[in-house]
């Protein structure tokens, strides 16, 4: 099973080698990643996406918080929270193609922020399923090279993570 | 407080000063020289050792002893990766130690400059929490957060990286009263409706047993377990380091358990319905095979640590906070138990009647057992120290230990050559105790260089050294195990430990027959100096009970068995 952890930390050198060290040599599988600060700039908030059961969830979840520079853990179940990643995709076209290539990624309501004679690059955001069908469709253009972000997460509504420190 | 501005070496002894410290272990090298010019002058006990490696040992052994936090100092470079063993040890064992490490100049970080090693980067994942200070502004603070993480929680290891120029710069000097650390909290508190619950499985339960860590003598609470054990009259088991956490002399003991444990130990685990552990981690030393680790108890787990419930078992119900606080909410909740029937204990006498500790006595050769227990009659009263292998498990098992902090030993990680400086350390700590290090041949040639720290520094300690000419149990398994094929474990007539120690101004006694330990014991408890004993002892001994690796805990070799 899939989880997505909001991770409050501070905002100090070495912090993301604690968390990532801490997932190798415990053995934790991380999915994906994203770091960046928040409206805190003394915090930083980590949304990281973990795979396993309810008892590596708490595993994870107990020793993160042990991290002194970690100040809070959150676990976002999909029901109560949104997420979303980034995708740049540059796909192979010419002029027979191109117009095909474009109209797929209005449906996916992606944008097209670079255009060359033989290239496209794309920006799509969405949920892992909807990138992935995108990449499908492109899949046949020819996908010169992909860049994916990790994904970030908010609650859905007023809850927020991380309480007063934030 | 000051107006003037001070140097950060200055600062740093004023922020010991606050911290209470009185001794370091250490060792000055290039980048520690304006620091060591400060020490210089100032009434901060600090012991030269002779390899930084037992200067976080010694410092370990101080914190076990005393309670308080233990503190080393190593140069750059190789005098920094020379503590690692010891920062190790010491997260596996939860000690409180701070060790302060020299550095290059920031300028310099990152170039590879002369004596740089990343120790920051390197004792991350055996660290508590780690520094490298930047700013000299921010030192104060960091001394105060580096003790109060090491000491508070679960007690750890805290390193902090000290580049030379953060020595020199200059700044108004002021003590923090607080700390800043927004994700560290380690009052927890207590969770009354968890406690009341384990006290009704408490009464709910015929077969009990209580299994005390090393939290329990962390968390100053061996009064409580002894109060809890007799109030529901459960039998109380400890591991290696909860050894001294319950007086062995009680009736209710079960001594230790696990691997060399008891064997009525491990069969009362087996047949309990209630496991309480307290302080503990569920080790594998102590598990064995663990899906058969006492299949018919529920367990309770007390313990500081979040991450230690359901890491290796399956809890019934975690009860988190500080094992003391716990323990005396929970007798306050028990009546004196008036209703267990007697057939639980009764079962378990049998079983103590049956299956003693043993070994077979010799008129002709030392046994290795028949010392610790001499080195007992003698001096009931010492702090035993140990290496780490036989003369581990026969100290363990053949001593009496009545009182926390007297068994000071290296578990999680068994790391040899760890007794001789921790027995210095603990000496340092509590001058007026005896300190008798029970060593093997192996172990303690792993740091006998600390000889020279002893000798130079008028510390008296006792090593006593249970010569079996082998890495003994490593041996044992070969014999067990790998059918006596002795590969690499022979380190026979290698050195004349008398001599070693003579050599270092020290005095070294031999023992070879039986009938003169106890004279060479008497002799080296009335020296002025530290003595090194050379038992010349079995070298065929065995430590038994003992349950083969992924084994149940209750299928346990005998003398004589082959696997």
């Amino acid at each position: 099973m899939r989880h997505t952890l909001a991770v409050l930390v501070e905002n100090k050198p070495g912090v993301l080698a604690r968390v990532s060290g801490l997932f190798s040599r415990r053995g934790y599988n991380i999915e994906s990643l994203a770091v960046g600060m928040t409206e805190n700039p003394e915090i930083s908030r980590m949304t990281i996406v973990v795979e396993g059961d309810d008892r590596v969830l708490a595993q994870v979840t107990s020793q993160l918080s042990k991290l002194i520079d970690v100040i809070s853990v959150s676990d976002l179940p999909p029901s109560e929270s949104v997420d979303r990643g980034l995708a740049l995709i540059k796909v192979a076209t010419d002029t027979d193609t191109r117009a095909e290539v474009m109209q797929i990624a209005g449906i996916f309501r992606a944008k097209i922020i670079d255009i060359g004679a033989e290239t496209l690059v794309i920006e799509v955001t969405g949920d892992k399923s909807k990138i992935r069908a995108i990449e499908d469709m492109l899949g046949r253009f020819g996908i010169k090279e992909v860049v994916r972000t990790g994904r970030v997460a908010l609650h859905r509504g007023t809850k927020t993570v991380g309480g007063e420190y934030r | 407080m000051t107006d003037t501005p001070i140097s950060g070496a200055k600062a740093l002894i004023n922020c010991l000063k606050n911290e209470g410290v009185d001794t370091i272990f250490g060792y000055p090298g290039g980048v520690l020289l304006p620091l060591y010019d400060e020490l210089y002058d100032s009434d901060i006990n600090h012991i030269l050792v002779r390899h930084e490696q037992a200067g976080a040992h010694a410092a370990d052994g101080y914190a076990r002893a005393t309670g308080k936090v233990g503190m080393c100092l190593a140069t750059s470079g190789p005098g920094a990766t020379n503590l690692v063993t010891g920062i190790a040890n010491a997260y596996m064992d939860s000690t409180s130690i701070v060790a302060i490490t020299g550095q290059v100049p920031t300028p310099m970080i990152g170039n590879d400059a002369f004596q740089e090693a990343d120790i920051t980067g390197i004792t991350l994942p055996i660290t508590k929490h780690n520094y490298l200070v930047r700013d000299v502004e921010d030192l104060p603070w960091v001394i105060k957060e580096a003790f109060y993480i090491a000491s508070t929680g679960r007690p750890g290891p805290v390193l902090i990286d000290l580049p030379k120029d953060i020595t020199t710069d200059e700044f108004e000097f002021i003590y923090p009263k607080k700390t800043r650390l927004p994700g560290y909290h380690p009052d927890v508190g207590i969770d009354e409706d968890a406690v009341k619950r384990a006290a009704s499985m408490i009464l709910d339960s015929e077969c009990p047993v209580i299994y005390a860590g090393g939290g329990v003598i962390i968390s100053d609470s061996s009064p409580e377990l002894l109060r809890l054990a007799e109030t529901i009259q459960a039998p109380v088991t400890t591991t290696l380091l909860g050894i001294g956490a319950f007086p062995q002399s009680n009736p209710l003991s079960l001594r230790m358990l696990g691997m060399h444990g008891t064997k009525y130990a491990n069969y009362a685990v087996q047949e309990s319905d209630l496991l309480i552990a307290i302080g503990a981690r569920f080790d594998d030393r102590v598990t064995g095979k663990i899906d058969a680790f006492a299949p018919h108890a529920k367990v309770i787990h007390i313990d500081i640590d979040p991450a230690e419930i359901g890491k290796n078992v399956r809890v019934d119900l975690p009860v988190i906070g500080d094992a003391k606080m716990i323990l005396q909410s929970l007798i306050s909740h028990l009546q004196k138990m008036q209703t267990r029937s007697g057939a639980w204990l009764g079962k378990i006498d049998a079983w103590k009647k049956t299956h003693p500790l043993k070994y077979e006595q010799s008129n002709e050769v030392i046994k290795p057992q028949y010392v610790v227990q001499e080195i007992h009659k003698a001096c009931p009263d010492a702090i035993i120290v140990t290496e780490v292998g036989q003369n581990q498990m026969w100290a363990a098992q053949y001593f009496q230990f009545e009182n926390p902090r007297t068994f000071i030993t290296s578990g999680g990680l068994g790391t040899m050559g760890y007794g001789f400086p921790a027995a210095i350390g603990a000496k340092v700590g509590c001058p007026d105790r005896t300190v008798i290090d029970i060593a093997g041949d192996g172990s303690f040639q792993m740091t006998s260089q600390e000889l020279a720290t002893v000798s130079k520094s008028n510390i008296k300690v006792i090593v006593a050294i249970l010569n079996n000419s082998y890495l003994g149990m490593v041996r044992q398994w070969q014999e067990l195990f790998f059918d006596e094929r002795y590969s690499y474990t022979d380190i026979s007539q290698s050195v004349d430990f008398v001599k070693l120690a003579e050599a270092y101004n020290l005095v070294g006694i031999r023992a070879e027959k039986p009938s003169e330990v106890p004279a060479a014991i008497s002799e080296a408890l009335s020296a002025d100096r530290t003595v090194v004993i050379d038992f010349v002892v079995d070298p065929m001994e065995n430590v038994f009970p003992m349950v083969p690796a992924d084994a149940a805990i209750n299928e346990i070799l005998d003398p004589g068995a082959v696997a």
